[in-house]
């Protein structure tokens, strides 16, 4: 998701950089450090292609985190005990901290966190299809933390040796949060599954609803991702979006057994040649259409977060203002 | 609206006697909402005892295209290190 070029056509890198004009020497040398499991710090130099790579990347990771906060924050207030509410608030925080970490460092690359912020909220810039569905029921909290939060880890986890350092330290921080977020989940669904049978039809319908969008969550199929490879060979991604959706598949479906819930694919069944599952057609049509906006609720979100945002103007405005004052007393003073 | 607030740098000490690290970066209009940013976004899970914030403008760093000439020259300097020196192994304390 977050490594997922969510734009069909390839970007143009190595004819770009030809027309940039970059120095063979200083192209080769980074190559050969990227190929050596180095780290690229914010003041090494770096191909034009592969900061303008990673700016996409890390704010449209960035803007996920932060719009991911809206289809639970829906639910705080209506969380079914203080003991739910305050996990749910922490979640929340969490997923507010990972936005901040990594506009930070997408900073580092020569972006300011403002046009970033102008961008999302004018609509210009992407972030993951799963967070344009509806949270309809406390089923769906469960379901988000178990299964959309369990595929943000697979594919988190790989970018902790992403080949930019910022990027790899600020994944560090994230993975070390998010199991938390993933076992919440999954206890909710347990208390669920094993309640009324009212409360585990909830679970089954949250699953349902939830599974299909979350394995598009790892993005098109290889042989639609043009970007992957150079993505690969520039160590900003590590695994293929087929190698994680699989990988997903083959952990998660096990927990649903666990849970008693049944995966909503007909034609999934584990193959034992090899050890793998195999599981039927993603509708990929609905994919391209949550990327274009379409999503259930793509408009509802970004109408909140530009809401929010605004709302909160007058208190950043204030602490400017503060500033000012203060730094124009201590002037005066001195 | 272009009045985007400064960039801090964050260092933790993660406990009584380690050097402060650094964690990350927050935006804020002075140092003591960037103090109480940073304790918010780095320190959830009471990862530090202390934290420092520096205006990021003010930090000087060296250039990485200048590392040969900064950090070569240690290179060559093996006798800085203990183990450049033979001594018998009867003697002992060394
Ligand atoms: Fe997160
Ligand atoms: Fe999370």
């Amino acid at each position: 998701m977050y490594t997922t070029e969510l734009q069909k056509q390839p970007s143009r890198p190595v004819a770009e950089s030809k027309a940039e004009k970059e120095p063979q020497e200083l192209v080769d040398a980074f190559e050969a450090r990227v190929a050596a499991d180095e780290f690229i710090e914010p003041k090494d130099w770096m191909p034009a292609a592969y900061r303008r790579t990673l700016v996409r990347q890390i704010s449209q990771h960035a803007h996920s985190e932060i719009v991911g906060m809206l289809p639970e924050g829906n639910w705080i207030c209506r969380a079914p005990s203080l003991r739910r509410k305050a996990v749910l608030l922490a979640k929340v925080q969490d997923e507010g901290g990972h936005g901040l970490y990594l506009y930070a460092a997408a900073e580092t690359l020569g972006t300011s966190r403002e046009e970033m912020i102008e961008a999302l909220h004018a609509g210009k810039a992407k972030y993951s299809t799963i967070f344009n569905y509806p949270t309809l029921t406390w089923a769906d909290i469960g379901a988000i933390g178990w299964l959309v939060d369990g595929a943000a880890i697979m594919n988190q986890v790989p970018l902790q040796r992403t080949s930019y350092g910022p990027y790899a330290r600020a994944m560090v921080r994230v993975c070390k949060e998010e199991s938390f977020h993933q076992r919440q989940g999954f206890e909710i669904m347990m208390a669920m599954a094993n309640g009324t049978p009212e409360q585990k039809e909830m679970a089954q319908d949250a699953l349902n609803r939830w599974w299909w969008p979350s394995l598009m969550m790892f993005g098109p199929p290889d042989d639609e991702s043009p970007n992957t490879a150079q993505s690969m060979r520039w160590r900003i991604k590590r695994d293929t979006n087929d190698e994680l959706r699989q990988h997903f598949v083959d952990v998660t479906v096990p927990q649903a057994e666990a849970l008693g819930l049944s995966v909503p694919d007909p034609k999934l069944k584990f193959n034992d040649k090899t050890g793998h599952y195999e599981f039927g057609e993603i509708d990929w049509s609905e994919f391209w259409n949550v990327v274009k906006g379409e999503g259930p609720v793509a408009k509802e979100r970004m109408s909140a977060r530009v809401k929010a945002w605004d709302e909160g103007a007058w208190v950043r405005d204030a602490a400017a203002a503060h500033a000012a004052k203060q730094h124009a007393a201590k002037q005066a003073a001195e | 609206m272009s009045n985007e607030w400064p960039l801090w740098e964050v260092f933790i000490r993660t406990k009584g006697g380690l050097s402060h690290r650094h964690a990350g970066s927050v935006r804020a209009p002075d140092a003591e909402l960037a103090l109480r940013h940073a304790r918010d976004t780095y320190t959830r899970r009471l990862e530090g005892v202390s934290l420092w914030v520096v205006p990021s403008a003010q930090i000087v760093a060296s250039d990485p295209s200048q590392g040969g000439p900064l950090f070569e020259p240690a290179e060559s300097k093996i006798y800085r290190h203990p183990t450049f020196y033979h001594v018998p192994d009867s003697v002992k304390h060394l």
